[in-house]
């Protein structure tokens, strides 16, 4: 039986802005188990980014602020931890990985300055050491003539190279947790493949954690065991991969899934869209969040914000409406 | 659904190969790429080279002052003086007082046994060739100063506006402001007349004037750079893997955000040696007859309306200050073009 390795309780941030509040992230509860891959997914501005830097406080304060909550890693909590504590956590147990590997490497340090930099802060290794490992990460990464290439910067790397540099470093202290934000996003598909299969072989090899943080739903099919979608700074459904393709619930869901181009479609056919814009959250939802965009709303859709509640087959909800039915759940 | 969307699988392992597969020249070999490259990139441009040589010449001119000028009496700072007429002589005018060895170029190059004034005399009888030679040294020693101290002030202020940001930085700046709105040259006299008295007549007031009056440009510059900086992606990967925050500002922010302000500082020297000039022509700064451009200059200050006839006191100074001055633009240009990491690849 895995026991929780991360488990975020009831997580609120928000950013203070001279428009007013905006209320990012409003009450975001989830569990990662060791070893597993968890998929977040959501359209842009949907809370999904934040929440995953709120938990390594890395959220600018301020504006930013987180206002409540509990992020236990191993029975810690994250949130409460000193600057000191948090730096050795970063990095070295919980690794991150960014949308845009074009920016996410500093321009005037060669790649080994780069890769070797966290293995001396958090493992102590000696510039020799760190080398040697360095190389042995690039290689198990996939980068060819790695010795030599630890010399070069990083704009003599093409876009995936650098994206599995990036990796590479985020690995380098073996961490329990890794959290890669959109981090295929910047490349082109068949990049974005090659990217994909590496961080599968290196789940395989080395069994940490992963929170993969999408907007492409062809991405999370392929690497995630569970899903969380999110929406409105909410985990509006979360499911099993298998189960939340099959089975959708929330009609948000729905839509997401329903607006993917399919191969065996026949004629032609306007692909279907959600109508409609995510909600700005200067104030916190107290209704449902997605009712302005649903066709299945209800009256108590507009007065009443739904919790996530489980229906079974380890499938989490938040809706008021059965859309297998389209009757009000009781 | 699944196999529709999922993405194809392709080999990760075939990467295309280094972009550095080139042929490497000896040069290369033995200074390294790196190296190599600023060094072709600083020896491209007709315009770099130009201010290459013009700075080089002016380095030899300063090093080598006691041989090309062999200094007369204790301080070779001091302008040697033939007599105390006061119409200056024209170039070429026989030396008859006070009469400085004969260096070993001079036989060889004018053919003559006799000292002559190369470049005339300024009113006085101070010999201008002495005062360009060894104000070359004092152009170096002004400008280097000037620019060390002022960049320094400047880093400091400006990234400790800029990391912390809030109340402080707001304070920092509005002091910036109220600096920036003082007269530049104006204010430097008032202060180097201020403190000229208390220290007596040397370079120093005129320098503390300047550094006073000269750091809030390097200070703008370094803060928004920084500002631009602080928030890439790459510094917030740096604080992910848990670097400290003093290492993340010297080791990935500042080689980011140092370039502007170090070709704004290889341009400086000229400003500076220039409003040295300015002061010393005004009388402000080292006594009578130091060696030094401005003070040759302002030799001609009796004689401005007949510079028909007394026009090597004006040109041989102006000449020398203005290549002096154009050499730095050179070199700041290119050091902008081959240092800032923005422009690397580009070539």
């Amino acid at each position: 039986m895995p026991h929780d390795l991360l488990n975020v309780q009831n997580l609120e941030t928000r950013f203070k802005t001279p428009e007013g509040t905006v209320h990012a992230v409003n009450g975001v509860s989830f569990k990662l188990n060791e070893g597993e891959t968890l998929g977040v997914v959501g359209e842009s501005g949907c809370g999904k980014s934040v929440t995953m830097l709120s938990l390594l406080k890395l959220i600018p304060q301020p504006p930013g602020e987180i206002v409540a909550g509990k992020a236990l890693f191993k029975g810690d909590d994250l949130i409460a931890m000193s600057p000191e504590e948090m730096r050795h956590v970063r990095g070295g147990q919980i690794a991150m990985v960014f949308q845009d590997p074009m920016t996410s490497l500093n321009p005037v340090m060669t790649i080994g300055k780069q890769m070797e930099e966290p293995l001396k802060l958090h493992l102590g290794f000696t510039p020799a050491q760190a080398r040697t490992r360095s190389i042995e990460l690039l290689e198990q990464v996939g980068i060819p003539r790695a010795g030599e290439r630890l010399k070069d910067y990083p704009h003599q790397y093409s876009g995936g190279m650098r994206q599995r540099v990036m990796i590479a470093m985020a690995l380098a202290c073996a961490p329990q947790i890794l959290i890669a934000d959109e981090p295929t996003t910047a490349l082109d598909v068949t990049i974005q493949a090659q990217i994909v299969d590496l961080v599968i072989r290196l789940r395989e090899e080395l069994g940490m954690a992963i929170v993969w943080i999408t907007h492409d739903l062809g991405v999370v099919a392929s690497i995630a065991q569970r899903v969380a979608v999110m929406y409105g700074g909410f985990i509006i459904e979360e499911a099993p991969v298998k189960e939340l393709f099959r089975n959708p619930r929330h009609p948000y869901t729905i839509g997401l899934i329903g607006s993917l181009p399919q191969i065996e479609q026949e004629g032609r056919k306007r692909l279907f869209s959600i109508d409609g814009m995510p909600p700005m959250l200067y104030q916190k939802p107290r209704s449902c969040p997605f009712s302005p965009r649903c066709h299945w709303v209800k009256e108590r859709c507009r007065v009443e914000n739904p919790l996530l509640e489980d229906i079974g087959n380890e499938h989490r909800v938040a809706c008021w409406v059965d859309t297998s039915t389209g009757s009000e759940r009781a | 659904m699944t196999e529709q969307t999922s993405i194809p699988s392709g080999d990760n392992r075939e990467l295309k190969e280094s972009v550095s597969d080139r042929k490497i020249s000896w040069l290369e070999r033995v200074l390294g790429p790196e190296n190599y490259r600023i060094i072709k990139g600083l020896f491209k441009t007709p315009a770099s080279i130009v201010g290459f040589i013009l700075i080089l010449t002016f380095i030899l001119v300063a090093v080598f002052a006691p041989l090309i000028a062999p200094p007369v009496g204790k301080d070779p700072y001091k302008i040697p003086r033939d007599g105390f007429g006061g119409e200056p002589k024209a170039p070429g005018s026989p030396w008859k007082r006070n009469v400085p060895e004969i260096p070993f170029w001079y036989k060889t190059l004018t053919g003559k046994d006799e000292w002559v004034h190369l470049l005339g005399t300024a009113q006085g009888q101070y010999d201008i060739f002495y005062g360009i030679i060894w104000g070359t040294r004092t152009a170096f020693k002004t400008g280097l100063f000037v620019v060390v101290v002022t960049v320094a002030i400047g880093v400091i202020i400006g990234s400790v506006a800029a990391y912390y940001g809030g109340w402080i930085d707001n304070f920092l700046m509005r002091v910036v402001d109220i600096f920036m709105t003082l007269p530049y040259i104006m204010m430097a006299l008032i202060l180097s007349a201020v403190l000229t008295p208390l220290w007596g007549r040397s370079l120093m007031p005129p320098l503390i004037a300047m550094i006073t009056f000269g750091w809030m440009g390097y200070a703008r510059i370094i803060r928004s750079d920084i500002l631009s900086i602080k928030n890439r992606d790459f510094v917030m990967a740096a604080k992910v893997s848990g670097v400290k925050n003093s290492r993340t500002l010297f080791k990935h922010i500042m080689p980011n955000a140092i370039f502007p302000t170090l070709v704004l500082a290889s341009l400086g020297i000229g400003d500076v040696v220039l409003s040295f000039a300015a002061l010393s022509f005004l009388g402000i700064g080292t006594e009578v007859g130091y060696a030094d451009w401005g003070q040759v200059l302002s030799f001609s200050r009796n004689w401005i309306t007949s510079l028909d006839k007394y026009w090597y006191i004006v040109v041989y100074p102006g000449i020398v200050l203005t290549l002096f001055v154009m050499g730095w633009n050179l070199v700041g240009d290119a050091m902008r073009d081959v240092l800032d990491p923005r422009m690397r690849g580009k070539s």
